[in-house]
């Protein structure tokens, strides 16, 4: 888009970042704090997707499924075996706030990869927000069932004392560093997969500048794109699944503190 | 639109860098998603989720059921082949006996025919055997007359005058001889 209407004047500029240029849906002006975006709208059609495929799609409550209740109750089951063996049977009841955030993820992934499509996820706001949210969820679950024990999260007491306060230095850091992994992992492999893809995209017409370099450049592009197409399906399905498996595995240390 | 295109492009130009660390989106942007995530959550669970685990468990439910009514057939076909065969037996033990008992009949039956014709058979060889001793005896009372007469006239013809007595004497040496 951009980089065709430079390419125009004759060479080649990358714009990768400006998939991300989040702008008013309606008109020109700024983006101030209730403004439809296109990150709003991706987020609704993540949205409509949710309850097309969760409530539309098991609306017939048969049990012999069709096809959409099959994929509905795959990712129900698929998640609720996530939190049940990661986090405990006792985790169940966070089951729908785990969900909540896999399907969320996994469609606003899936949906970002359709061309012309925004991604909110590439954002490091809204990862951060998810991954704060799992984060202060976990301290306060963890607090307000164990107390002060929550504390011996950070007490390694299977080590050599002298060793302890240490190690509970390194626990706390680590502890306290989750919530930027976890949001920068997801943000980070959504962005790089669709500024590569758009990169790749800028070198594709470049047959229509030279016809010598160009006729080696524009098809090796053209796959390149979608070889990087095909692994970005798999990323985007397996952030969201590492995401949600990570929710998990501070969940499971918020209700069960003992090394 | 190349030109929206070109202003925005010129708008990322005049803001170097990554559009994630532009700050000045981040309030729409969390305001937006907790507003996604608000209502994700409350269709989940208030419906897609009930209903689904309330679909997966009747499915349990049936399947099980199906499963306990297949296992209950299958004790009452066991049963079944139990109670054909345990007929079966007693049929054929049944059959059994009463082949036997009608053998001991038949047996008894028959050994009395048998006797009662082994005594009629005994009783007409003794009538029979006595009636030849009979028939013999008669018979040999007419040889000797036959030879008493016959032995007078030869006597009588060659000259002689039979002596009765000694006739009767000659002929029953003879007939001892």
């Amino acid at each position: 888009m951009a980089t065709e209407a430079n390419s125009d004047e004759g060479g080649l500029v990358f714009h990768p970042m400006d998939q991300f240029i989040i702008k008013p849906l309606f008109g020109d002006g700024p983006v101030g704090m209730f403004t439809i975006t296109n990150s709003t709208l991706w987020m609704a059609l993540s949205v409509i997707a949710i309850i097309a495929l969760m409530v539309l799609g098991t609306s017939g409550r048969s049990t012999i499924p069709g096809r959409i209740q099959s994929i509905g109750e795959l990712a129900y089951g698929f998640v609720y075996k996530m939190v049940e063996d990661v986090a405990g049977k006792d985790a169940v009841g966070f089951f729908p706030y785990v969900m909540t955030l896999f399907m969320f993820i996994v469609f606003a992934n899936f949906l970002g990869l359709l061309p012309a499509a925004f991604t909110p996820t590439s954002h490091i706001a809204v990862t951060a927000v998810l991954a704060l949210l799992v984060f202060v969820t976990v301290t306060v679950v963890g607090f307000v069932k164990h107390g002060l024990g929550f504390l011996g999260l950070f007490w390694v007491s299977s080590a050599p004392l002298p060793l302890r306060p240490v190690l509970a230095l390194i626990e706390i850091i680590s502890y306290f560093v989750r919530p930027v992994s976890h949001s920068i992992r997801l943000m980070g492999n959504m962005m790089a997969g669709h500024a590569v893809i758009k990169v790749f995209a800028a070198f594709a017409p470049m047959i229509l500048l030279s016809t010598g370099l160009g006729l080696l450049v524009t098809p090796l592009s053209v796959i390149a794109i979608a070889a990087i197409y095909g692994l970005e399906i798999l990323v985007a399905f397996i952030q969201a699944y590492v995401f949600t498996i990570l929710t998990c595995v501070y969940l499971k240390d918020a209700l069960h503190p003992a090394h | 639109m190349a030109s929206e295109t070109q202003n925005a492009a010129d708008a990322a130009a005049s803001a170097p860098g990554m559009p994630q660390l532009d700050f000045s989106t981040f309030g729409n942007q969390i305001f937006w998603l907790m507003v996604t995530l608000v209502v994700i959550y409350f269709v989940l669970s208030r419906i897609a989720l009930p209903r689904i685990a309330a679909v997966l468990a009747e499915r349990q439910g049936t399947i099980t059921n199906d499963l306990s009514a297949a296992e209950d057939l299958k004790v009452k076909a066991g049963e079944a082949e139990e109670a054909y065969n345990k007929a079966l037996a007693d049929a054929r033990a049944e059959a059994q006996t009463i082949i036997a008992e009608a053998k001991a009949e038949i047996q008894t039956d028959l050994d009395e025919a048998m006797a009662k014709a082994d005594a009629e058979i005994a009783a007409k060889l003794a009538e029979s055997e006595s009636k030849i001793a009979e028939i013999r005896e008669g018979a040999m009372e007419s040889v000797k007359d036959v030879a008493k007469d016959t032995a007078k006239e030869l006597v009588a013809a060659m000259g002689g005058k039979a002596d009765a007595r000694s006739v009767t004497a000659a002929v029953n040496a003879r007939m001892k001889g």
